[in-house]
């Protein structure tokens, strides 16, 4: 049995807005991860994840 | 199973199990009971995997994630957020399929032989779930702690996450005898949950990643945008339907927000029209005139 509709990705076809999507995504999160480096967000993870948080795992 | 399809799974499970291992390659924790603590744990791995699992050499990008709104009124959650912008452009649900030690547990879980429960109307109405549960318990929860009381309190990891349960609580239950007089009815509830949630995997395909996983939740929304990923050929494509039939998720087209990306259904495409990479229309005329 055949489906009339080719079972395709959506938003396959619409090529300008999805480059143009990617883009501005891609800018918008290298600029975020540069700024949260700056900021001191990767010394921030890396102190809470050196430590066993109890509460995470669900102990305490 | 043919050969195609085996040799595929078979591909996918190695990448699985290596991500898994190079996620949690800090072995002689699973002896100690003690954390890895080198630089590289400042940096996050895309599938979920508990930071405070012994093994673990990096950290986990939901629990970050709560941590930095937890923080929010002082500094904005920049790093985690350019993170998991980048990795869903660039990976979107691969990431489910191939890289996260989650759903690989998962998967082997549900190998378990028995009467299997298919994807149906109810799956697909609980696949919403998992949108409520980022909303809530990543976002909202962590953000009300945050404003209304001045705490950091990752509300998923706490009260949900059976990752955190499997990987950090109980093997530091049992390597580090100090903690088992600290569980109560938290770690009760966690353990209830997870339990529940690997036995509900041995009749569903994946029953966390449809219908709680935030993460996998936050990758869907790239589903349309991310440059890896699976790909129909619409020139080949014959809409027969034998792709989303072979798939066990609760897709209604290749590709689409419940998509993992696993690449099983090219496998089984008669046309061979399903591949990863940029988008492609073959013109089967022009193909043709070619070969003749």
């Amino acid at each position: 049995m055949h489906a009339k509709r080719p079972i395709s990705p959506p938003g396959e076809k619409k090529g300008n807005g999805i480059f143009l999507a990617r883009l501005m995504l891609g800018v918008l999160g290298i600029a975020a991860l540069l700024g949260g480096l700056m900021q001191g967000g990767y010394r921030d993870t890396l102190a809470k994840a050196v430590r066993i948080c109890l509460e995470c795992v669900g102990i305490g | 199973m043919d050969k195609k399809v085996k040799k595929a799974e078979r591909r996918r499970r190695l990448i699985q199990l290596g991500s898994a291992l190079l996620y949690n390659a800090n072995l002689p924790g699973f002896a100690s009971g003690s954390l890895y603590k080198g630089a590289v744990k400042g940096v996050c791995v895309p599938g979920l995997n508990c930071y405070s699992c012994p093994g673990a050499i990096a950290s986990c990008p939901l629990g970050a994630l709560q941590n930095a709104l937890g923080s929010l009124p002082h500094k904005l959650p920049l790093y985690i957020a350019g993170f998991l912008l980048l990795t869903g452009l660039l990976l979107g649900r691969v990431v489910c399929g191939f890289l996260c030690p989650f759903g690989l547990i998962q998967e082997l879980i549900h190998r378990i032989p028995t009467q299997k429960i298919r994807k149906n109307r109810w799956t697909r109405r609980l696949s919403f779930l998992k949108y409520g549960v980022l909303l809530l318990f990543v976002i909202a929860l962590p953000l009300w702690y945050a404003f209304a009381k001045g705490l950091p309190v990752p509300a998923f990891c706490k009260w949900v996450c059976p990752a955190g349960t499997l990987e950090g609580g109980f093997p530091l239950m049992a390597l580090r005898p100090e903690y088992r007089s600290l569980a109560g009815l938290l770690f009760g509830w966690k353990t209830l949950l997870c339990i529940g949630i690997l036995v509900l995997c041995i009749f569903l395909y994946r029953a966390f990643c449809r219908f709680l996983c935030p993460l996998g939740a936050i990758y869907a929304l790239f589903s349309r945008l991310a440059l890896f990923a699976v790909r129909v050929d619409t020139g080949r494509c014959n809409g027969c339907g034998a792709c989303v039939r072979s798939c066990e998720m609760d897709v209604r087209q290749v590709g689409d927000r419940e998509c993992i990306q696993c690449g099983r259904c090219a496998a089984h495409c008669p046309k061979g029209a399903i591949y990863f990479g940029k988008e492609r229309t073959t013109c089967l005329e022009k193909e043709s005139k070619h070969a003749g």
